[in-house]
């Protein structure tokens, strides 16, 4: 029994890998024989950063079932962070590529470390008031971002809450300039970075649920008492899951502000934590294949609706609703077991009995 | 004396949170839920009364009378198609099924009466009064959003009290499944709580849009979400609670735009709940709950 | 196994999906080519076929009030315009939430793939900044309504803009204070988190420092997200006894203001920009409120012109009698400036977007353009318009010319 658990992850895991591989190659295939629209060539980055989005929310709160309404800050973070790394690198990395490597990792660890100064204190509240903590960090990162002034000029960097007190040298360019945001960025990300981008998330994150930290913290988010007193650090797991999380949401959002001219703090806002938060309910809580294709399908959504004009957001909200229905309701649940964290509990139950 | 003016202004805004607040505390103590379209339902309350007052030309309680029937009847339609079949379910997806059911409303609000704000006139007639040769004033519908408050939390408290379906309520918000044995019916219960919440969204709507006149079909997204951190604030399920957390949510709000700084007042404002929450982990009025092993 | 094969299938249903959308696509672009096929099959009578402008502005969301309204104005000069024979135009528009990155982005890039060669767009400044690099990129002529912010013409030399330039208008603001108004004692309330009135706010402040203005308030700033309370702000400004309070903001957050403002019995000269224009036709405003309001628009729906006057007109049958603002005025004048353009330029439906692109380019260098929103407009090597800043005073509920 045990081995084949074993042999049935490897095999989703894989499964996923495969998916996301195959992906790649079919749009690469189609990109190159030039049947993309331009569309159809815009949605592909940031497919790829909300699916890392996703799978790292998903870490959270699937499989550590921890409710975060903030993820969209630790991405704003990442992205100001990465969109000021690239521009201060430009004359010591000339390899684009590379730049936006540094840019991403930079973004990234100081997201993680945000995310860790910030879990010290919060991760000792749990369910919704952890929600709401997140929440309060998300809008505290936006209105801080959003006011913030940071440039170069021929004296190095500079930095200001207000445009009075930030004053450039003449020939100084302005990086994120307080509401208007970051303008004038230097377009660096690549389909191919962001399709390595998901594969470098998907592999840490099913690394780390594979792992016997993984399950860990499975066991904290079924009983928490129970694990404590077999003698699991809830707290270091859950510390762990956060940071990573953080960090891996930085990574996206470097990468997402790279793919746009223009970003403003305004875009890391509730409603984009929410839409992450959506991709990893509708996926399947701790079903990470489930966010790969759930981040996909539901980006692209709204996005086919154009053609109904006005009515497509209403229309999306009504898809959104039914499809919630559809593969949460008991009724339907079982039908669509693989998407549910308690029917495939039954489902081996189920399987187990057979056995015996 | 200014102190005492941007009080006021504090208690004005904080009060309208306190009412929104009752709406969110009560169908989450009870449903467990996190109805996130709770501020969209008074954004329908508010259209309503501003339709029958503006179209109609009926007098201000009317459009009241009718923008709590007709929520009273939108919160048990959504609770019944929407998050009804989700029963038993995490309550992540029903957050999620709130959501989208927030998205609705607001885009089938734009359909119906357009995305161009509306002024809504205020419902209450009185005059302002100005104390100190007019360094202090007071106007009308801050006395009536307080009062509401007041009503409406003591109402809360003594119907979960004394009343059967109050105490069926409270019953089901300690156990869900002993209450069910108990012959307590778990679903009626729960549709109750919404259209008891829905009817007290109606209600923040026209208080709201009475402090604050411009109305669009988003205008209960952001003070929705403002509510709700008030109501955790209070300590989420308390209805005493989300009175005084909505009341302090507005003080502290208008302290740090008139004494610290506007522009960054969200964030003082979310830090200080961040800092309260982590001393009192389950709001100011919130019962720590021992777990059971 | 009854997940293997599930997962298997979820994947079988991925891979389909991006076939089919990578297969959809070149269909569409077919299509696409069909349609221009058919207009230039319909055009067969000797004239070309037409020229297609696309616009993206916010249709949906807290925003879309002033996408909906410069669509509306377009549609009616598009309509005008194909009514009178001659060269015609292809008009579409797209929704992009008013978002500063990937939805307008997204949205571009669908007028793209139907064939776009002239974007009359973005109506928001986050989401034309976003799309000025793209437009930039491709060579794609844009002529923004209302994205007023200087980041936006500075993208590209095919940048332009219809409406003035934040700095620009703070500093016209100045200098008609400090003519009108030279002893007063001034408050600046804004919105700290929009791009627009953070930068009228900016030009002001810089002017009104080198012209000695008197401003006791410069920091009574909101947010998007705490605009319900508008209450401590106009407080602020009674205290330290502003009797002229700027409003570099929409009329949405202006009708609060000035609602407050006359509940607590404070009345001083409130002064707006070209965001304030429509605060009058906002449904159920006591426009009492609004009597001696400042403000500082290229156009009103009031003026006597025949053209204005046929303009409302045709926008209130089109829009259940609603009046236009200036942001619809700015989106029929973007149609029309295009229009006339193309005229002298000679472009038509079968002109590449890059050579219209330089052509445009020519024809905005020297050309004087009359329309709604001002008289003999000229745009500078930069893309920024230059026309006379007209101030009005709202007087019986309408607006009359400040002189």
């Amino acid at each position: 029994m045990k081995t084949m658990l074993k042999n049935k992850n490897t095999r989703t895991n894989l499964l996923t890998y495969l998916v996301v591989i195959v992906a790649f190659v079919v749009m690469q295939v189609l990109n190159s024989q030039g049947m993309l629209g331009s569309s159809m060539k815009g949605y592909l980055v940031p497919i790829c950063v909300y699916i890392s989005l996703a799978v790292s929310l998903n870490l959270l709160v699937g499989v550590c079932g921890e409710l975060s309404l903030g993820h969209a800050g630790f991405m704003g973070i990442g992205a100001f962070s990465g969109i000021v790394i690239a521009a201060l690198l430009k004359d010591t990395i000339a390899n684009d590529a590379l730049r936006l490597v540094c840019a991403m990792f930079g973004g990234g660890i100081l997201a993680g470390f945000v995310g860790f100064v910030i879990g010290v204190p919060v991760l000792r509240l749990r369910g919704d008031y952890l929600a709401i903590v997140t929440l309060a960090f998300g809008e505290i990162m936006k209105n801080i971002v959003g006011n913030t002034y940071a440039g170069i000029d021929d004296t190095g960097f500079h930095m200001a809450v207000s445009t009075s007190k930030m004053k450039l040298e003449a020939g100084g360019k302005y990086i994120i300039n307080g509401p208007l945001g970051a303008t004038g960025v230097e377009k660096l990300a690549s389909f191919t970075m962001g399709f390595l981008l998901v594969l470098f998330t998907l592999f840490v994150v099913l690394n780390l649920i594979n792992s016997k930290e993984g399950r860990a913290i499975k066991a904290v988010r079924d009983n928490r008492i129970a694990a404590e007193s077999v003698g699991i650090n809830v707290t270091a797991f859950r510390m762990k899951a956060f940071v990573v999380s953080a960090f891996l949401a930085g990574m996206a959002g470097a990468l997402f502000g790279l793919n746009y001219s223009s970003i403003t703090a305004t875009k890391f806002n509730f409603n984009t934590s929410i839409n992450i938060l959506v991709f990893v309910v509708l996926g399947g809580m701790g079903n990470i294949l489930g966010s790969v294709i759930s981040a996909t399908l539901l980006y692209v959504l709204p996005e086919a609706l154009r053609s109904l004009e006005d009515y497509r957001m209403i229309l999306y909200a009504v898809v959104l609703i039914v499809v919630m229905l559809c593969t949460w309701s008991p009724k339907v649940k079982e039908v669509l077991s693989v998407v549910t964290d308690k029917a495939s509990r039954i489902f081996k139950r189920k399987e187990a009995g057979t056995n015996e | 004396m200014q102190i005492l003016q941007y009080l006021i202004n504090g208690i004005s805004i904080g009060s309208v949170y306190a009412i929104i607040a009752l709406g969110y505390t009560m169908v989450y103590g009870i449903a467990k839920m996190l109805n996130f379209a709770h501020g969209d339902v008074i954004m329908v309350g508010a259209y309503i009364s501003f339709c029958v007052t503006n179209y109609l030309g009926l007098p201000s309680f009317v459009s009241v009378l009718a923008a709590v029937a007709v929520c009273t009847v939108l919160g048990i339609v959504i609770e019944g198609l929407a998050y009804k079949p989700l029963r038993g379910t995490p309550s992540l997806a029903v957050l999620i099924t709130a959501i989208g059911v927030s998205y609705f409303l607001q885009n089938a609000a734009q359909l119906i009466w357009s995305s161009s704000p509306k002024n809504f006139t205020s419902v209450v007639t009185m005059d302002p009064i100005v104390l100190m040769d007019g360094k202090l004033v007071i106007t009308g519908e801050v006395l009536l959003t307080v009062a509401a408050c007041i009503v409406v939390m003591v109402g809360l408290t003594l119907f979960t009290s004394k009343t059967r379906t109050g105490k069926a309520m409270r019953a089901v918000s300690e156990d869900r499944d002993a209450a069910q044995l108990m012959g307590i019916n778990v679903n009626r219960t729960i549709s109750t709580t919404f259209a008891i919440g829905s009817a007290l969204a109606a209600v923040a709507g026209v208080l709201l849009c009475s402090t604050v006149p411009t109305l669009m079909p988003t205008t209960g997204s952001m003070p929705g979400i403002r509510a709700f951190t008030a109501a955790v604030f209070g300590g989420i399920g308390s209805i005493p609670g989300a009175m005084l957390g909505g009341i302090l949510l507005g003080i502290i709000e208008t302290f740090s735009k008139a004494y610290l700084s506007t522009q960054f007042s969200d964030a003082i404002v979310f830090s200080v709940l961040i800092i309260i929450l982590l001393v009192k982990p389950a709001g100011l009025l919130g019962k720590q709950i021992q777990e059971k092993v | 196994m009854k997940k293997f094969v599930a997962l298997l299938l979820a994947c079988l249903m991925v891979a389909a999906m991006f076939a089919g959308c990578g297969a959809s696509e070149p269909e569409e672009t077919q299509a696409a080519a069909n349609n221009s096929g058919e207009t230039q099959a319909a055009a067969a009578d000797g004239s070309a076929p037409a020229i297609k402008i696309g616009l993206t502005g916010p249709l949906t969301g807290g925003t879309s009030e002033y996408g909906l309204a410069v669509r509306g104005g377009m549609e009616i000069a598009v309509a005008e315009i194909n009514a009178k024979g001659g060269l015609q135009i292809d008009f579409k528009a797209e929704d992009d939430e008013a978002d500063g990155s990937d939805k307008a982005v997204s949205a571009y890039n669908t007028l793209k793939d139907w064939g776009m060669q002239i974007f009359a767009g973005a109506v928001t400044t986050g989401s034309s900044l976003a799309i000025a690099a793209e437009a930039a990129n491709d060579q794609i002529f844009m002529l923004t309504p209302s994205a007023s912010a200087v980041d936006v013409a500075m993208t590209g030399s095919n940048i332009y803009q219809m409406c003035f330039t934040d700095p620009n208008q703070g500093a016209s603001a100045a200098e008609l204070m400090s003519q009108k108004w030279p002893d007063a004692t001034i408050g600046v309330i804004y919105d700290s988190s929009d791009a627009y009135s953070s930068g009228i706010v900016d030009g002001f402040l810089t002017k009104a420092e080198e012209l000695g203005l008197n401003v006791a308030v410069d920091d009574a700033a909101f947010t998007a997200d705490n605009k319900s309370d508008l209450s401590t702000q106009v407080t602020q400004c009674k205290d330290a006894g502003c009797d002229l309070v700027f409003l570099p903001f929409y009329y949405t957050e202006a009708s609060q203001v000035l609602t407050y403002a006359n509940t607590v019995g404070y009345a001083p000269t409130f002064f707006g920009c070209d965001g304030m224009d429509g605060i009058l036709n906002v449904e159920g405003f006591d426009a009492s409120l609004a009597e001696g309001l400042v403000l500082m628009t290229p156009f009103d729906a009031n003026a006597t012109d025949d053209a204005t006057v046929s303009f409302v007109t045709q926008f209130k049958e089109n829009n259940d009698g609603k009046v236009p603002n200036q942001f619809a005025a700015d989106g029929y004048d973007v149609i029309y400036a295009l229009y006339n353009a193309c005229v002298a330029a000679g472009i038509d439906g079968n002109t590449p977007a890059e050579e219209a692109c330089a052509m445009l380019q020519e024809q905005f260098a020297t050309m004087t353009f009359d329309g709604l929103t001002g008289k003999s407009m000229t745009w500078d090597e930069n893309g920024m318009i230059s026309k006379a800043p007209a101030a009005v005073v709202v007087t019986d509920g309408v607006y009359v010319p400040m002189d």
